[in-house]
């Protein structure tokens, strides 16, 4: 069953198309890479998916309810969760903190009971704090948890953003280039982690230019160039697709 | 004598800084969740004291307090949802424009509402003459209720920032928007909210310190330079700071009577103010980096 399903999607930026006429379906459980080469609208095609963009036409459904109208906060407490190409981690605050942050979708306590610090709030806080612990535990982070967070390497960031989008307890996770500006252990190692989150049952669609992680880990590869798709298959069809091949390589034969 | 005139004018020093420390932390709270510089900040101190003496007529005073502050909440969330909640990226001389309109607009109703004339709110505990000896300074009580509500608010917005859910996504919201956003915080509403808290804020302020400093529809403007020079002198954003830097602002101004005409007082914060902003505007206690975060 399709969980995210995009149908005729189109965006442009002025004189550029940059999303033209997608179609896709993500399902449930599964891990999908989006490829293509710089400016093909990977990142634009994450932002209407986000809600940070308003599609100018076309239609994105997700549990089978149109979402492509709703604002950001609206979409992530429906379970759709993301994370950034640039780390965007909040400053000024610790790693445990932001994984807290995180988990505040699924809290119960309303504006109210928050600004009167009611003794239910101050137990539903230890259950946050222990549900973020335990994340952070999931990815090897724990020790960093009050450390501030902008002090932290730059592998570290990545795994407080990754707990921190975990948080919320998401159905789907969107991924902005986990493994960009990781070195090769690192990059392995975020394979490693991609597969493990997917066993949780959370449905993965990920932007990726490392083409190693992304035919290892991934069910299916949509591969867009100039704003259209030119595929959407598994990995081994896509690596033989005479018009992929062209797209990253170039028209001539050299 | 000289040590009794010395802490006269400590205190008198002090009591002023609570209030500039108030108002300062209510421009910093507005500025940590939107970076927007809110010159009507002021103007919520004299909502607060007006609207108290008012229902002071007929409610208990601990109720017309409360009652001020509620009412000067609503007005703050009414405000940021009339004319800021709509804007897309706005600039910031935009803001400023908007916040000093924001600011007239509020003066003028109470002019409307009130009348210039000048009113005060009883003393809390005893009247104008009572007065507690303390080694020969004489002290009124209401400066120990004003400094005193100083240090609960700065108390509770501690906890309440580090602690609750709701402070935690606030300073979320302060750090970083869009990743907020798809925590699922709905910032606008954070940014209702910082407006709301700092218009309370500003309104208890205004009740507590009316029996010393008199209210009158035209007190918010100028509550609003010294207001703004303690947050900048501080560093903007650092609510503790602003609180040190309000009492340095005070007590310089009230000795500043010693050697200056009185005339000259307001003087003293303008160029504290000029000479912050030339020589570090980061402010006492800021560091650049964190400025830079920031929009400007």
């Amino acid at each position: 069953m399709a969980l995210l399903e995009v149908k005729n999607i189109s965006k442009r930026f002025g004189g550029l198309q940059a999303v033209k006429d997608v179609s896709f379906s993500v399902r449930e459980g599964s891990i999908k890479a989006v490829i293509g080469p710089n400016g093909a609208g990977k990142t634009t095609l994450f932002n209407l998916l986000s809600g940070f963009l308003l599609p100018d036409s076309g239609a994105i459904v997700y549990k089978g309810r149109p979402i492509h109208a709703k604002s950001p906060h609206e979409i992530a407490q429906q379970g759709l969760s993301r994370t950034f190409q640039h780390i965007r981690l909040f400053a000024h605050m610790t790693a445990l903190e932001n994984v807290m942050v995180g988990r505040h979708v699924r809290s119960r306590a309303g504006f109210l009971a928050g600004m009167l610090n009611l003794p239910w709030t101050w137990r539903e806080e230890q259950e946050i704090r222990e549900r973020a612990l335990s994340l952070m535990e999931f990815l090897g982070i724990v020790d960093l948890a009050d450390a501030n967070a902008t002090s932290l390497s730059y592998g570290q960031q990545r795994a407080v953003e990754l707990a921190r989008a975990l948080a919320g307890d998401p159905a789907m996770l969107l991924l902005d280039e986990p493994a960009a500006g990781l070195n090769m252990r690192e990059t392995a190692d975020t394979a490693r982690l991609i597969s493990r989150i997917r066993d949780l049952g959370i449905t993965v669609l990920i932007v990726e230019h490392d083409m190693s992680l992304v035919m290892q880990i991934s069910d299916e590869v949509l591969v867009l160039s100039y704003g259209e798709k030119i595929a959407d298959d598994a990995p081994r069809a896509v690596q033989g697709n005479p018009e992929v091949v062209r797209v990253y390589l170039g028209e001539d034969d050299a | 004598m000289f040590f009794e005139l010395f802490f006269q004018y400590l205190v008198a020093g002090l009591t002023y800084g609570t209030i500039y420390a108030i108002v300062g932390i209510g421009f910093n709270i507005i500025y940590n969740t939107t970076g927007i510089i809110n010159f009507a900040q002021g103007e919520f101190v004299m909502l607060g004291g007006m609207t108290a003496v008012t229902l002071y007529g007929f409610l208990p005073l601990p109720l017309a307090v409360i009652g001020a502050v509620l009412i000067t909440m609503v007005m703050g969330g009414l405000i940021e949802m009339v004319f800021i909640r709509w804007l897309v990226k706005p600039t910031v001389l935009r803001m400023i424009i908007i916040t000093i309109g924001i600011s007239i607009l509020i003066r003028e109703g109470a002019l409307l509402v009130w009348g210039e004339g000048v009113r005060s709110l009883p003393y809390f505990t005893g009247n104008e003459i009572s007065a507690l000896s303390l080694g020969g300074v004489r002290l009124s009580p209401q400066v120990l209720w004003s400094i005193g509500v100083c240090m609960v608010i700065v108390l509770f917005l501690n906890l309440f920032f580090k602690h609750t859910m709701l402070g935690r996504e606030m300073r979320a919201c302060a750090a970083n928007r869009d990743a907020a956003a798809l925590c699922g915080i709905p910032t606008k509403n954070m940014i209702t909210l910082s407006f709301v808290l700092s218009a309370g804020i500003g309104a208890l302020a205004g009740c507590v310190v009316s029996p010393i400093t008199y209210t009158q529809y035209s007190i918010g403007s100028g509550l609003a330079i010294k207001g703004f020079t303690v947050a900048i002198l501080g560093g903007l954003g650092n609510s503790m700071a602003a609180v040190a830097a309000g009492f340095i602002l005070g007590i310089l101004e009230s000795f500043s009577i010693w050697v200056l005409p009185t005339a000259y007082k307001d003087a003293i914060s303008i160029a504290i103010l000029l000479a912050m902003l030339f020589i570090r505007p980061s402010g006492l206690f800021g560091n650049k980096e964190a400025m830079r975060l920031k929009d400007f």
